[in-house]
């Protein structure tokens, strides 16, 4: 067992599913498991971490910690985990996660285990794994030297556990002295679009080049409206203009572990395969039967795409019904 | 102005990658390796703030073996006016490398802006170009997808998740770490690629930046290749017996939807 510090991550008055993953895997080995939570207006925000297993929750509001910078972020962590002193820090591999991580681990002068996929507690010290290449391969981080071990964690890659409502969680307030800040945000601007991040949904619909243009992947979107799922791409499908950069799952795009992965018209080449290997169920529906995605799918459709997808979301509804 | 781009020499994204036989890193031979995309949107953008500021110079950076000195003559190639080359084993981490950088950039006269890519594609741990601003003590602002540049800073457009982005502004000197989208890098021409080769890269020794191997904070080890994948189910049948198929196993055998 193990003092665990867990950073949380909201936006717009909501935790991040990460999050609770991070709580969860911390609790369920049976560790005292803090967790830091920055923001503006809050403090509403802490028992439901309690839920996932926190036992304190490390509290710092500020009109200055209402949009996440490194330096004011930092200003606050780094002197919780000086007083703390816990033996393992966790945080998402999210934007905000994989940004503030590395200068933070560099302050406390220990290295940092990022993206990582697969978490054990082994008394005070973690045991980790990571993919490298985009997942081309994965390896063990050894720390070496003392202090804190500090990883971010693949969002999706640990599960989220079932809740319990009954707990409560310590709150302890931090003060907070932002001083002079060298960065600060202007503004946030929305995206248009309802539809979850790929890197956070549960369910991924991607589309390739075989979706033909632009406006044919209203099907995908449609049928992803459906179960809640997020609309990906090849980089076949984003260099042809169909998607923006964003939405491209691959080495070169976003690396993605859903627990469901649909592709749609995407032949597999090695850099897609890549960013989207770790997904725990893999569907393929392409018209080619010797397609490289068919190696990886778990369930494996030869056909039209075109034909297919209107029908799959008919029967996704009718369960969605029931 | 003194700008600087940090780059890396990654594997081309088509590698197969195997194993070496100590299972503690991968088979160098025969891998065809390439500046990390995103590290060409670096040196474009720092190739174009140099040719609007008259007098300004443009100086590659990268720690590695002595192979990436490629890597570096590539971005001079695209029009970078000097490198310089910090010589680390190929085993040294994100901390170590970005530690080196550093001190390089601590030993020249002064330093505006520094680029780099927002990962590189092979550890993409995203932790180098954050490392770099920490050790100078400089502001850094990550995944920039534009920049408009003002007296005191700059103001950037920083992506965030489900297609949001933010407007981050800070103050010089700093670092940009480039996302894809914020512009399209150019080509090395025939003739610069001759010159190129004549333009000067300075190398340096960890001792001549302050580091060393007390500097490497992690290790990787125990290397395995993804397991093979059993072979999956075949669903056939005419599209509407395929989709009610797939709905069913997805729900009673899978059980994701």
């Amino acid at each position: 067992m193990s003092k665990v510090l867990v950073i949380a991550e909201q936006r717009d008055g909501r935790l991040k599913r990460s999050t609770f993953e991070l709580v969860g895997a911390s609790a369920a080995a049976g560790n005292e498991t803090h967790v830091a939570l920055l923001g503006e207006g809050v403090a509403g925000l802490a028992q439901e971490l309690a839920h996932y297993g926190a036992k304190k929750v490390h509290l710092a509001e500020n009109a200055g910690l209402k949009f996440y910078t490194s330096e004011a972020y930092s200003k606050i962590l780094f002197p919780l985990i000086q007083s703390l002193s816990p033996s393992v820090i966790l945080a998402s591999h999210t934007p905000t996660g994989r940004d503030l991580m590395p200068r933070l681990a560099a302050k406390l002068g220990v290295g940092l285990a990022s993206d990582c996929t697969q978490l054990t507690f082994e008394g005070d010290q973690i045991k980790v794994r990571r993919p490298v290449y985009a997942g081309k391969a994965t390896v063990e981080v050894e720390f070496l030297g003392s202090g804190p071990r500090v990883a971010t964690f693949r969002q999706n890659a640990l599960g989220i556990p079932k809740p319990d409502t009954s707990k409560t969680a310590e709150i302890s307030t931090t003060s907070v002295d932002l001083g002079t800040l060298a960065t600060r945000v202007i503004e946030v601007v929305k995206g248009n679009s309802a539809r979850p991040d790929v890197t956070e949904a549960s369910i991924v619909i991607s589309g390739g080049r075989s979706l033909k243009n632009a406006e044919n992947f209203k099907i995908l979107e449609d049928t992803a409206d459906v179960i809640g799922a997020a609309v990906g791409a090849s980089r076949a499908a984003v260099d042809a203009g169909f998607r923006p950069h964003r939405d491209q799952v691959g080495q070169t795009g976003k690396v993605v572990s859903p627990s469901l992965y649909i592709a749609c018209g995407i032949s597999g080449a090695i850099q897609h395969l890549a960013g989207m290997r770790t997904s725990k169920v893999i569907v393929a529906i392409n018209t080619d039967p010797e397609a490289p995605i068919f190696q990886l799918a778990d369930y494996g459709l030869v056909g039209d795409l075109f034909a297919i997808i209107p029908l799959l979301r008919e029967e996704l509804k009718k369960i969605k019904e029931h | 102005m003194n700008i600087y781009v940090c780059i890396k020499q990654v594997p081309d994204t088509e590698t197969k990658i195997k194993l070496n036989a100590d299972q503690n890193g991968i088979d160098t031979t025969g891998i065809k390796w390439i500046v990390s995309p995103y590290d060409e949107l670096a040196i474009e953008e720092a190739l174009r703030l140099r040719d609007k500021n008259p007098g300004s110079t443009a100086t590659v950076v990268s720690a590695g073996p002595v192979r990436v000195v490629e890597a570096m003559r590539t971005a001079l190639a695209m029009g970078a006016d000097s490198a310089i080359h910090v010589d680390l084993p190929e085993s040294a981490d994100n901390n170590w490398v970005a530690k080196s950088i550093a001190g390089a950039l601590k030993k020249e006269s002064k330093f505006d802006v520094i680029f780099t890519g927002k990962e590189a594609i092979d550890d993409g741990a995203a932790q180098v170009s954050q490392l770099v601003a920490e050790y100078l003590g400089i502001p850094s602002v990550t995944v920039v997808l534009g920049t408009e540049y003002l007296p005191s800073g700059v103001r950037c457009k920083r992506e965030i998740e489900g297609g949001s982005f933010e407007m981050v502004e800070a103050s010089f000197p700093l670092l940009i770490a480039a996302q894809k989208g914020l512009n399209e890098p150019r080509y090395a021409s025939l003739p610069n690629i001759m010159k190129a080769k004549k333009k000067e890269v300075k190398t340096l020794k960890p001792s001549d930046v302050g580091t060393s191997e007390a500097d490497q904070k992690i290790r990787y080890k125990n290397f395995q290749l993804p397991p093979p994948k059993q072979a999956g189910k075949k669903i056939s049948g005419d599209p509407a017996a395929q989709a009610k198929e797939l709905v069913r196993l997805l729900h009673e055998e899978a059980k994701v939807v």
